[in-house]
């Protein structure tokens, strides 16, 4: 099987010389959505980031639409139809809605960039009526959506989502992913780290469990969640579904 | 009443508009590299001496001379941020503060040796005042520099809202580490920052020249008002700058109005007052009337 979007081979990378995750893999094929799970401080953000060049990569190697992006600079992958969305301080607070949509098109400017913005509006109903509003003053839940609509108006091909459902009620959680499976059937593949785990398998192509920046476990989401060793140190234990 | 109008509030408004222009460029290099720009006031000084060699070597008035001397602040700008600050980026931003102490000291002692250091003015005579409504009286120079400080606010408000460079501005401004996760170019922007915070500050010093005189101090001596002006609107909000200008240029001419007979300070002591509006902002109220940053 050839992984179209994302090969992330063998790679060990951290921040200045420290190794945080040693010889990963994890692949994201067209139109998949790719999880991440495992325990606070595996490396997940780890390695997105190091994806997304913004901290140190040291060995083994990062292929996007079979291009390496091993040495690639955040400002190149941008234009290459990469977008990221971080753990946490994600959206700008002073600027607007519509200026943080903006924003995400000037890297990269989308070849029709109303469309693009009308398609995203489309996808987050909720911004509508929020566009002149300051990002800084919505709810948690609907700056998430800033956030994923920021990265979504320069069309990439790939975005990286570092926890998008955190610190939201279990309610939003499920529209969340729900919007996520959306974008996903709108051509953009997803590589997402989640806390979730239980929730985000279930809407998961595929999957990988990370343990001390190592790989523990894989699979498609479904087998994850009918492995018992994952149910029991990873899910909370409890049955299946 | 027209007393009060004619010899404290215009002149307090002029002062404001000057204080403004360079309250800009703090805010603006405070919010988007971060750091306090102890060079700014000299770099005013430097501005107000390319436009007396213009004035002087070309004959023009000095408002005519305004681009030239911006143009060359800039790049006056450009090349001591290349020079001096770029190496510095990655440290603390302590280290680049106090190089720019040194780099004020650089700009005031190039000054003095290519100027001198007496004072000058742009042009000598008595210019007529405008008279409005028979006893409102506005020196023709107060109109030009509250005018063009008007006019230059509305541009800024512009720039800042609706072009590309003003949006990034303001997101690198929010959060420079998101905007490098958006692929914006914190090089280019750090560009731009500069050419707009040197441009005003050059426009402040000729506007300080015509105000007043031209002197090798005259910068330095305005760097409080105007990092009072730029937290009392709010680090990273160039148009609370503005206003904090204002606010402090008004105060301090109006303050040594004879409200009730007499004083209500003593003229000599008004330098204080952005001093004492300094202390205060920073104690109740730090993120400025704007909602800036936290220092
Ligand atoms: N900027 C940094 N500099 C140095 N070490 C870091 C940095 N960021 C994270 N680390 C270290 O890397 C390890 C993995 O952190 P990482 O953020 O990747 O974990 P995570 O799996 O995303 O955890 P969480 O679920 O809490 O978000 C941790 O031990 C952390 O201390
Ligand atoms: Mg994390």
């Amino acid at each position: 099987m050839s992984y179209k979007i994302l090969d992330v081979q063998n790679l060990t990378a951290g921040y200045g010389k420290l190794p945080i995750i040693e010889n990963m893999h994890a692949k994201v094929d067209d139109g998949q959505i790719v999880v991440i799970v495992g325990p606070n401080g595996a490396g997940k953000s780890t390695l997105l980031k190091s994806v997304f060049g913004l901290n140190s990569r040291m060995s083994g190697d990062i292929v996007f639409e079979s291009q390496s992006i091993f040495d690639a600079k955040t400002s190149e992958l941008v234009p290459m139809g990469i977008s990221a969305v971080p753990q946490s301080h994600n959206v700008f607070p002073t600027l607007t809605v519509e200026e943080n949509l903006d924003v995400g098109t000037f890297a990269a400017p989308p070849k029709d960039k109303t469309a693009t913005k009308a398609k995203i509006l489309q996808l987050f109903p909720d911004l509508k009526d929020k566009l002149r509003q300051q990002a800084g003053e919505l709810s948690g839940g609907q700056r998430q959506m800033v956030a994923v609509g920021r990265a979504l108006m320069s069309d990439p091909r790939l975005i990286l989502l570092d926890e998008p459902t955190a610190g939201l009620s279990p309610a939003y959680l499920e529209v969340i992913f729900d919007l996520l499976l959306q974008v996903r059937d709108s051509g953009v593949s997803i590589l997402m780290v989640e806390q979730n785990a239980k929730q985000a398998l279930r809407i998961a192509d595929y999957a990988y469990v990370l343990v001390n920046g190592k790989n523990a476990y894989e699979g498609t989401g479904a087998e994850l969640l009918e492995n018992d060793e994952v149910r029991k140190s990873f899910l909370g234990g409890g049955a299946p579904k | 009443m027209m007393d009060f109008i004619n010899f404290y509030l215009v002149p307090g408004i002029t002062l404001g508009a000057i204080y403004a222009l360079g309250a800009v460029g703090v805010s603006m290099i405070f919010g988007i590299l971060r750091f306090a720009h102890f060079a700014h006031g000299d770099l005013m000084t430097v501005g107000a001496y390319f436009a007396l060699s213009a004035v002087w070597l070309l004959g023009i008035p000095a408002l005519a001379a305004i681009p030239i001397a911006v143009a060359l602040t800039c790049l006056v700008a450009l090349f001591a941020d290349r020079a001096f600050y770029k190496p510095l980026r990655q440290l603390p931003t302590i280290y680049t503060v106090i190089a720019s102490f040194g780099v004020a000291l650089i700009f005031r002692s190039v000054v003095q040796l290519f100027w001198g250091t007496e004072s000058q003015v742009y042009s000598v005579g008595f210019q007529k005042p405008i008279v409005l409504f028979d006893s409102l009286r506005i020196a023709t120079r107060h109109i030009q520099i509250i005018l063009a400080t008007a006019g230059i606010t509305l541009v800024l408000h512009w720039f800042l809202h609706h072009t590309q460079m003003g949006k990034t501005m303001r997101a690198v401004s929010d959060d420079p580490a998101l905007a490098s996760v958006a692929g914006l170019d914190p090089e280019k922007t750090i560009r731009w920052t500069w050419i707009i915070g040197a441009g005003l500050a050059a426009i402040a010093g000729v506007f300080v020249g015509l105000d007043t005189d031209v002197h090798t101090m005259m910068g330095w001596n305005l760097l409080l008002p105007m990092f009072a002006a730029a937290l009392l609107g709010g680090i990273g909000k160039p148009l609370g700058a503005i206003a904090g200008g204002l606010i402090i240029g008004i105060a301090e001419e109006i303050c040594t109005y004879p409200f009730f007979g007499e004083s209500l300070i003593s003229p000599s002591y008004k330098s204080a007052i952005a001093f004492v509006i300094m202390l205060l902002i920073l104690i109740f109220r730090p993120r400025g009337l704007f909602k800036g940053r936290l220092l």
